[in-house]
């Protein structure tokens, strides 16, 4: 690890209307010409390759999941007994739609496309995300990834605010903002990053599903407020517990992962090398983030399914650098460097890279303001 | 409107493309599983990506950067985030090449 040299003051500009996006877009930052491993196009294809096997598997599981958990929560209900099964049913809701919203929002996950299609709006439900708004904004996230002005899902924004990260972990902020956008957008309303991502030709689409998603949360509501009425005592939860409120009581692990992906590491680069991490993790964590933690890998070749990323690690491996080799490990470095940057902003890991691999794409680097001191 | 000559036949593997670029324009050429040829427009029309690199499935290729999907015989745009279809070109085959009919 190295510091980069330089200092400024915390704030950024992370809105896509201000001053950042127009020098972003000026010194060639936005939609620049990223590195890419090489890797044979033969073997490209391979990884590439599209199946619907390993997505119907795992959406079998991870639906009738959410039934035996589920149920088992209600059936035990009143007791001790029903905690484990409320705890596992908020990580399967609210965690592992994180990832089957990612994927299919890529198209990627299954072979045929609407499959790939009732999967993200079932995640983009249980995410509370406008599965438009969040498709273009997730382009753009690939478009320009952590350029600051142009990417709007940067998740550690200077200056840090470790009070709201760690609020994260138990949903209740986020949820808020994610409930306060969807009821905009209801309304019909858009804010001015979402008019400067989303085509004017997709607005209505985005107005159209807030609609529904609010529709639903407000059966929810009327649910608990009717058992409520009818003397159901803490039993009018339930629906609560099982619609909406997942994405509460049951976030931590997608938190924990999403936090991974680009924490600590550097903004404003056009390597991925550079500001995306890949660690290794337990077997349960990588089914519920359908194999996520390769995530540079992901960013470099984001056509290739999630069931093929540990092939084309090994594929990548020799010229990228050696993964954390576990969820600890990760946060130790990354929380090292954040507590850095929340002094100066500039810092950022840059990982060693194996003598093998081809050297840090820097050019465009020395245009970033903060890095002409 | 000349024919011009863009590439042997056995450059493109079966349901695979390829880069061609003539003159300032880039384009794409494509085979499909039954052998047929086609060509389109080289860069998505979403952001300036090459096809080339994507994947062909069908008669589809998705572009490598956002997964954006096109109908590659027609050039219409299939799935977000492509909005705008590509453009498409006549092909035919003469001697084992691909000659492809560009506007002068």
């Amino acid at each position: 690890m190295a510091d980069v040299v330089g200092h400024s003051s915390l704030e950024r500009d992370y809105s896509l209307t201000g001053t950042r996006s127009r020098h972003a877009v000026e010194v060639g930052l936005a939609a620049a010409e990223w590195y890419h491993s090489d890797v044979p196009r033969k073997t490209l294809k391979a990884l590439m390759k599209r199946r619907d096997g390993p997505a119907i598997r795992d959406t079998f599981i991870w639906i009738a999941l959410h039934f035996v958990l589920g149920a088992g929560g209600i059936y035990f209900w009143g007791t001790w007994f029903s905690v484990p099964f409320w705890f596992a049913y908020g990580v399967v809701y609210g965690s592992a739609c994180d990832s089957r919203w990612h994927e299919c929002g890529h198209g990627t996950a299954f072979r045929t496309r609407w499959m790939n299609d009732v999967v993200y709006h079932i995640a983009s439900f249980q995410i509370m995300r406008n599965p438009v708004n969040w498709r273009w904004s997730h382009a753009r996230h690939h478009t320009d990834t952590i350029i600051v002005g142009r990417d709007p899902e940067i998740a550690w924004m200077h200056p840090i605010n470790l009070v709201l990260k760690a609020l994260a972990f138990v949903g209740i902020y986020d949820t808020w903002q994610s409930l306060k956008v969807l009821f905009r957008n209801a309304f019909g309303e858009l804010s001015d990053d979402e008019r400067e991502y989303i085509p004017v030709s997709e607005w209505n689409r985005a107005h159209f599903w807030a609609r529904i998603h609010v529709a639903i949360y407000m059966v929810v509501l009327v649910s608990v407020i009717a058992m409520l009425v009818s003397g159901s005592g803490w039993a009018s939860l339930i629906p609560v517990l099982l619609i909406g409120g997942p994405r509460v009581y049951g976030c931590w692990h997608f938190v924990m992962t999403g936090l991974l992906q680009h924490g600590g590491l550097a903004e404003d680069v056009i390597d991925h090398r550079l500001n995306s991490r890949s660690l290794y993790m337990n077997p349960v964590s990588r089914w519920l983030y359908w194999n996520m933690n390769y995530h540079v890998e992901h960013h470099m070749f984001p056509m290739v399914p999630y069931y093929s990323l540990p092939a084309l690690h090994e594929e990548l491996k020799d010229d990228l650098p050696s993964p954390n080799t576990s969820i600890w490990d990760a946060y130790r470095e990354m929380m090292g460097a954040v507590m850095k940057q929340r002094n100066d902003p500039t810092y950022a890991i840059r990982k060693e890279l194996p003598p093998t691999a081809k050297p840090y794409k820097e050019d465009l680097h020395l245009s970033v303001p903060e890095r002409k001191d | 409107m000349p024919w011009i000559d863009a590439c042997a036949t056995d450059d493109v593997d079966e349901e695979d493309v390829i880069r061609w670029d003539h003159g300032d324009a880039t384009f794409a050429i494509y085979r499909s599983m039954d052998g047929a040829f086609f060509c389109t427009d080289g860069l998505c029309t979403h952001e300036q990506v090459h096809l080339a690199d994507g994947l062909v499935m069908d008669n589809e290729i998705e572009c490598p950067k956002h997964n954006g999907l096109f109908d590659y015989r027609t050039g219409k745009a299939l799935r977000a985030p492509v909005c705008v279809n590509l453009g498409t070109y006549e092909t035919k085959i003469e001697n084992g090449r691909v000659f492809v009919e560009l506007s002068e």
